[in-house]
């Protein structure tokens, strides 16, 4: 398996269980819960098609988990601010933090799993 | 070291080579139990070597021991082996062998330079891998030791002076004399102590075989633990491959590594049965970060429950 398939399957698992996990947080947003968790989800898999892509060209731990947590964070802002444009509180804490998390979890994991592809010889 | 006179050296810097003066001897850079080795230059290929001079032209069994050695050689293609460049007899009747001159230090003075136990433990299993090579041409080094194992600049690992290995399946060379205490042939006995396997030091050589080589492996593997606080489990491989007797060693030097690769890995070793506490604390300091990570995020979880707003 290929680190960006493999950041994107794990962002979007982990993004599932964080869009899940606001009927714990914030109970009030259950009518909204299916939305919720496929806008998560979304975010979660391209966050990790994003750092995949990255540990695929970088092998650095420490790299992939700023380089995680950047994208993670930029990704939740941007939730946090389509939450504000569309009149409802931004929950940033809520949404960025978490968001965050789950980046630097991504980039930890595509840094240490998976090998990375072999450079053709020139 | 015994060095050699320089009335000596000057005869031998004056004893043509039969190639054509090929090689110009420089200086004398080691002695073993058959011979001198020599810094020398290829005149041809302008480049320095080293040679090795049979000590004495009249001993039958050397010779023969000799030219095994240079066979042997010339068999063992391995980036980890030295490589012989040509061989010869020098006009006074001597055999001499031609090989790559190695620059690195031995393996014991660049263990001291490595400061983690993973360096020692990635440095020793490159020491395997030309061992498990030659191991597979049906070769036995048969005197593996720290001396005999060189470091290159670049970490490249070297492993010379087969003199006294044996081909499996070919007969032996007869006994000749050696330093170091080293002999060849039944009945006598062929190794360094402190390296030698207990059915090598019996000195029947029928009973030698690959695992031999492993127990001198696993007596330098346990000299690269020492200064170390090193896990019961990296121990217990060093142990297994020093088994009094070789069926309780490893099947082969690479399964010995493999077993190492799994120690470095964070992974359960084949010699060590470890316990449930054990197995818990290598697993946690194995994916410490992971856990760090999903303690973290549920933490956050927890601490964003607590202070949600009303």
């Amino acid at each position: 398996m290929k680190k960006p398939v493999y950041g994107m399957l794990l962002g979007g698992v982990l993004g599932v269980f964080d869009g899940l996990s606001a009927l714990v947080s914030a109970p009030e947003v259950a009518p909204q819960i299916a939305g919720i968790v496929i806008g998560s989800t979304f975010k979660g898999v391209l966050a990790g098609l994003i750092i995949g892509w990255f540990a695929r060209k970088k092998n650095s731990l420490a790299a992939g988990l700023v380089f995680g947590l950047a994208v993670g964070l930029l990704l939740a802002y941007l939730v946090s601010l389509m939450q504000k444009m569309s009149g409802q509180p931004a929950y940033y804490w809520e949404i960025m933090l978490p968001g965050g998390l789950v980046g630097l979890i991504v980039g930890y994991a595509t840094q240490k799993h998976l090998e990375r592809p072999a450079r053709a010889a020139s | 070291m015994t060095r050699i006179s320089d009335a000596a050296l000057t005869h031998l810097r004056s004893v043509a080579f039969a190639d054509g003066e090929r090689y110009s001897v420089i200086e004398p850079i080691g002695e073993g139990g058959m011979g001198m080795v020599y810094r020398a230059l290829d005149t041809g290929l302008e480049r320095e070597v080293a040679v090795k001079v049979l000590r004495a032209p009249t001993d039958a069994g050397l010779a023969a021991r000799f030219r095994q050695e240079a066979r042997v050689l010339a068999r063992l293609e391995h980036p980890g082996i030295v490589p012989i460049h040509d061989a010869g007899v020098l006009a006074d009747g001597r055999a001499f062998y031609v090989m790559m001159l190695v620059r690195g230090q031995p393996l014991d003075a660049r263990a001291r330079e490595l400061r983690t136990l993973t360096e020692r433990l990635r440095l020793f299993q490159r020491i395997c891998e030309p061992v498990a090579f030659a191991h597979g041409q049906q070769v036995i080094h048969r005197d593996l030791k720290p001396a005999n194992v060189m470091v290159g600049p670049f970490g490249e690992v070297l492993v010379m002076d087969w003199g006294v290995a044996k081909v499996l399946g070919a007969a032996e060379p007869p006994v000749s004399s050696g330093g170091d205490g080293v002999h060849t042939g039944h009945g006598t006995v062929l190794g360094t102590p402190g390296y030698m396997a207990p059915e090598q030091a019996a000195g029947v050589p029928a009973d030698v075989d690959h695992r031999a080589d492993q127990y001198a492996l696993g007596a330098m593997l346990t000299e690269l633990l020492e200064g170390f606080d090193a896990p019961p489990a990296v121990r217990a491989v060093a142990a297994k491959a020093m088994a009094a007797t070789p069926g309780a060693r490893y099947g082969s030097v690479m399964e010995l590594s493999a077993d190492l690769d799994r120690f470095l890995d964070g992974e359960p070793v084949q010699a060590y049965p470890e316990s449930a506490m054990e197995r818990l604390a290598r697993v946690v300091s194995r994916h410490r970060t992971a856990i760090i990570l999903v303690l973290a995020y549920l933490l956050m979880r927890l601490v964003l429950l607590l202070f949600r707003g009303p």
